[in-house]
């Protein structure tokens, strides 16, 4: 890798390092489950290192462990992660047009909430390499997680896995307050999505609306009103 | 069971979210010009983020009340400047801390 490459691989890693413990903590609790749901120790972590998702995995374990039918299955992890797919869009604005096809699809498998939340967050133009070391921190944690949680079962005390789970949501809010500083737009905005994630999620109305689903209803309705209401000025691209 | 895992696991499961994950990001190689998209492009990061994390983290824990402080703390830290690193882990200490202190209080 030339000096520039590395320089942001290292800084993914860095950056990534919560994310490494964060993952942990959570597929942790996951590897615990997985004898619940009929599978072994090996078919857990090569589902954590081939799928990188929580949501998709807790969805696709219960739909196995029901023994239904693939199309199912299929079905329940577009829905699952069809958020991905707008983070997606977000990202091939953020890199440089230039990116050639290799480095997109390396890119992809870390399309998580929280390496998104890195990334996207980046001043400037986006630099694979930079997603590349965050995932190089994460993938590991994440498998890992998975593989010690199925064979040793629960080890550490509820108190720790506790407190290592919000780590993750401290990552998502190191990224969505910073804006709100300069911006009174933003600030009003994420407002907003509280009342209206809480209103969604807490009122028995919508139970019966998976809850991948309620994120991408909620993100499409919130950021097509902000686009209309608040449209932005032609961004300098430390802007975005 | 009538289902091989492998298929469920690799397929069903792993396939399809892999191709969730890259469509648009080789699909869409060139800028987008209009301004409600790229407005729109703008706020989801936010949205997104912050729909995930409220009203979710108030079931992280194992109390609600040691997840609104880590709330309250990690958004504070996050204001005043406090990196990635910090603001997770400031919510991680403040769990623990009050979980711990709530402990003491009921026993």
């Amino acid at each position: 890798m030339t000096g520039e490459r590395k320089q942001q691989f290292l800084k993914g890693l860095k950056d990534g390092f919560p994310i490494f413990l964060g993952y942990f903590a959570v597929s942790l609790t996951l590897g615990i489950h997985l004898r619940e749901y009929g599978l072994t120790p090996l078919q857990g972590t090569l589902a954590s290192l081939t799928n990188h998702t929580s949501a998709g995995e807790l969805i696709g374990f219960q739909t196995i462990a029901a023994d239904s039918g693939y199309w199912i299955l299929i079905l329940a992890e577009i829905v699952a992660n069809a958020r991905y797919l707008l983070m997606s869009f977000a990202l091939s604005q953020k890199i440089d047009p230039k990116t050639p096809l290799w480095q997109r699809l390396l890119m992809g498998h870390g399309i998580t909430d929280e390496i998104f939340s890195i990334s996207i967050s980046v001043p400037g133009k986006l630099s694979p390499f930079y997603t590349y070391g965050a995932i190089a921190a994460a993938l590991p944690g994440w498998t890992g997680g998975t593989f010690v949680g199925a064979i040793l079962g629960n080890v550490l005390p509820t108190r720790f896995v506790s407190a290592l789970s919000v780590g993750l949501y401290g990552m998502f809010i190191a990224a969505f307050i910073p804006p709100t500083k300069k911006n009174k737009v933003m600030t009003g905005l994420i407002a907003v999505c509280f009342v209206l994630s809480w209103i969604f999620n807490r009122l028995p109305v919508f139970d019966g609306i998976d809850s991948g689903l309620k994120i991408i209803i909620l993100t499409v309705l919130i950021s097509s009103a902000a686009a209309l209401l608040f449209p932005r000025k032609e961004a300098s691209p430390d802007e975005t | 069971m009538k289902h091989n895992v492998y298929v469920y696991i690799f397929i069903c499961m792993a396939l399809v979210t892999y191709l969730i994950r890259i469509l648009p990001l080789t699909l869409i190689r060139k800028e987008i010009k209009n301004r409600f998209f790229r407005s729109f492009l703008y706020y989801v990061p936010y949205v997104t983020l912050a729909v995930m994390t409220f009203p979710a983290i108030l079931d992280a824990t194992q109390s609600p009340v040691s997840a609104v402080l880590a709330l309250i703390a990690a958004i504070a830290a996050a204001f005043f400047g406090g990196s990635l690193f910090t603001v997770a882990l400031t919510g991680c200490v403040t769990v623990f801390i009050s979980e711990l202190v709530m402990d003491l209080i009921i026993k």
